[in-house]
């Protein structure tokens, strides 16, 4: 249902779609723990190591593809498997409310 | 090799805290029946100082905080709350101002972004100037909110709604959701009040009618569901009328520590009331040596003090044994089982208990300083 998406809703994410880090929501180390962590209001998503490459790339600038290209070509992996990947995470970033589609 | 990290890897080191709620004052503008703060409120003078919080932010950073939460009292009556800002910034804190947002002009607004100030999370007592100035017992309250809700978004930083949830503002729930997205808030906590302190004391004016509470809970529900991508709804329960303990600060001792106005380091907020506990203050120790070794901090820690039953069971690392301070209050003894377990002998006592002061019509208590001793 139209309405429903508009009211919120998991988007469906399009490779020339570009996605950003609002503020209020800080990527950064965690020396204390080892590992990267997402700090949003209340909240703390510790990153595993392929979400904080990921995140690394996400600079409001560039688009999905692009960070798929770059990611493909840094882990030699298969492009459709990283994308497939790469979009399930940022819609449910985006649906958690700590990324935002620019 | 000896270092930091591996040094916190050996069994008799704590995990570090994740998050720090600072009391920066417990002085108010505002009288909530169900304020948090201890009943015996500490007084200006008695507050740290600028430096003293700038040591405790480079300490708390140092130890692993990761989430700095400035509070009260309401914290922008502190002069300095702007170097504060500042000091957890230049730390890597990300720092949240809890705020009745009553006092904060524009101009103050922007220099706290300017110090680097992530986040702002704002209280409404409900979602009228009725309700919202009587249970707040400040007059023109609830225009000055909005008023600030708007100059907070306006800014460009992030904003978060809480409002505690009670027998005179439960019937509010969709109206604060609405006024949620009006405001353009991104978070929306509805937190059922607990039962300690001023909120105690306030037992019989604040405790809602059981059928109206999981009417409440299915509204909200429906809402976080139907905005979800849009605002993100957070509950705090009820748990008088529940069948199983809240996670009370997802264990004692484990990700979270409450500094207070005079320098004290507590578990939680509430947990002064618990007698016998020795409590350490920033001014004598270090905090990391506070979270490793204080004994209020290792009183209640891991599952070694539960009772039996709480040992033997499956959800004792799920729940922590619930909360100390409600077992201390409700049964006597703050090593019983938390009584909001159904499995505890006094679960009955308790449920009966909030039904009789639900059906109570008594008078807000509010929340202000005791007549200052001669």
């Amino acid at each position: 249902m139209s309405a429903d998406i508009d009211a919120g809703g998991v988007p469906e994410l399009q490779e020339s779609d570009v996605v950003k880090i609002p503020r209020g929501v800080r990527l950064r180390e965690d020396k204390a723990r080892g590992g990267w962590v997402l700090l949003a209001p209340e909240r703390v998503f510790q990153l595993d190591p392929i979400a904080q490459q990921v995140l690394m790339r996400v600079d409001g600038e560039r688009d999905i593809a692009a960070i798929v290209d770059d990611l493909a070509q840094a882990f030699a992996a298969p492009r459709d498997r990283i994308l497939a990947d790469v979009r399930a995470m940022l819609a449910d970033l985006i649906t958690k409310n700590v990324l935002e589609v620019t | 090799m000896n270092t930091p990290s591996e040094a916190r890897q050996s069994p008799s080191m704590q995990p570090p805290p994740i998050g720090m709620l600072a009391e920066l004052t417990h002085r108010c503008p505002l009288q909530c029946p169900y304020c948090s703060n201890p009943v015996e409120l500490t007084r200006k003078r008695e507050e740290l100082d600028t430096q003293a919080w700038q040591r405790v932010f480079a300490e708390a950073a140092e130890l692993g905080v990761l989430q700095v939460h400035l509070s009260g009292g309401e914290p922008a009556l502190r002069q300095d709350l702007e170097a504060l800002v500042a000091s957890c910034a230049e730390h890597g804190l990300y720092s949240n101002l809890i705020t009745a947002g009553v006092n904060i002009g524009r101009a103050r607004l922007e220099a706290l972004a300017d110090a680097g100030l992530d986040h702002v999370q704002l209280s409404v007592q409900g979602a009228t100037a009725e309700v919202n100035d009587h249970i707040a017992n400040l007059p023109g309250a609830f225009d000055k909110k909005l008023a600030f809700a708007a100059e907070v978004t306006d800014v460009g930083l992030p904003l978060t709604l809480n409002t505690v949830i009670h027998r005179a503002n439960l019937h509010q729930i969709p109206d604060l959701v609405e006024l949620a997205l009006e405001l353009g808030a991104r978070r929306l906590e509805i937190a059922h009040a607990q039962y300690y302190g001023w909120a105690l004391q306030n037992r019989g004016a604040l405790m809602p009618p059981r059928e109206q509470v999981m009417e409440a809970i299915d509204l909200v529900e429906a809402a976080r569901e139907r905005l979800k991508g849009k605002l993100v709804i957070d509950a705090v329960v009820p748990d008088y009328y529940a069948r199983l303990p809240k996670p009370c600060m997802n264990g004692w001792g484990r990700q979270s520590l409450n500094v207070t106005p005079a320098g004290k380091v507590l578990p939680c907020h509430a947990a002064e009331t618990i007698p016998g506990l020795e409590f350490w203050n920033v001014g004598e120790h270090a905090l990391g040596d506070i979270w490793q070794h204080s004994p209020a901090f290792n009183a209640y820690r891991g599952t070694d003090w539960m009772p039996d039953a709480c040992q033997s069971c499956d959800r004792r690392e799920i729940d922590w044994g619930g909360c100390r301070c409600q077992a201390l209050m409700l049964t006597g003894d703050a090593t019983q089982m938390d009584p909001v377990c159904e499995l505890s002998p006094y679960h009955d006592e308790i449920q009966t208990l909030a039904i009789v002061d639900s059906h109570k019509d008594d008078e807000f208590t509010y929340r202000r300083f005791s007549r200052q001793p001669a």
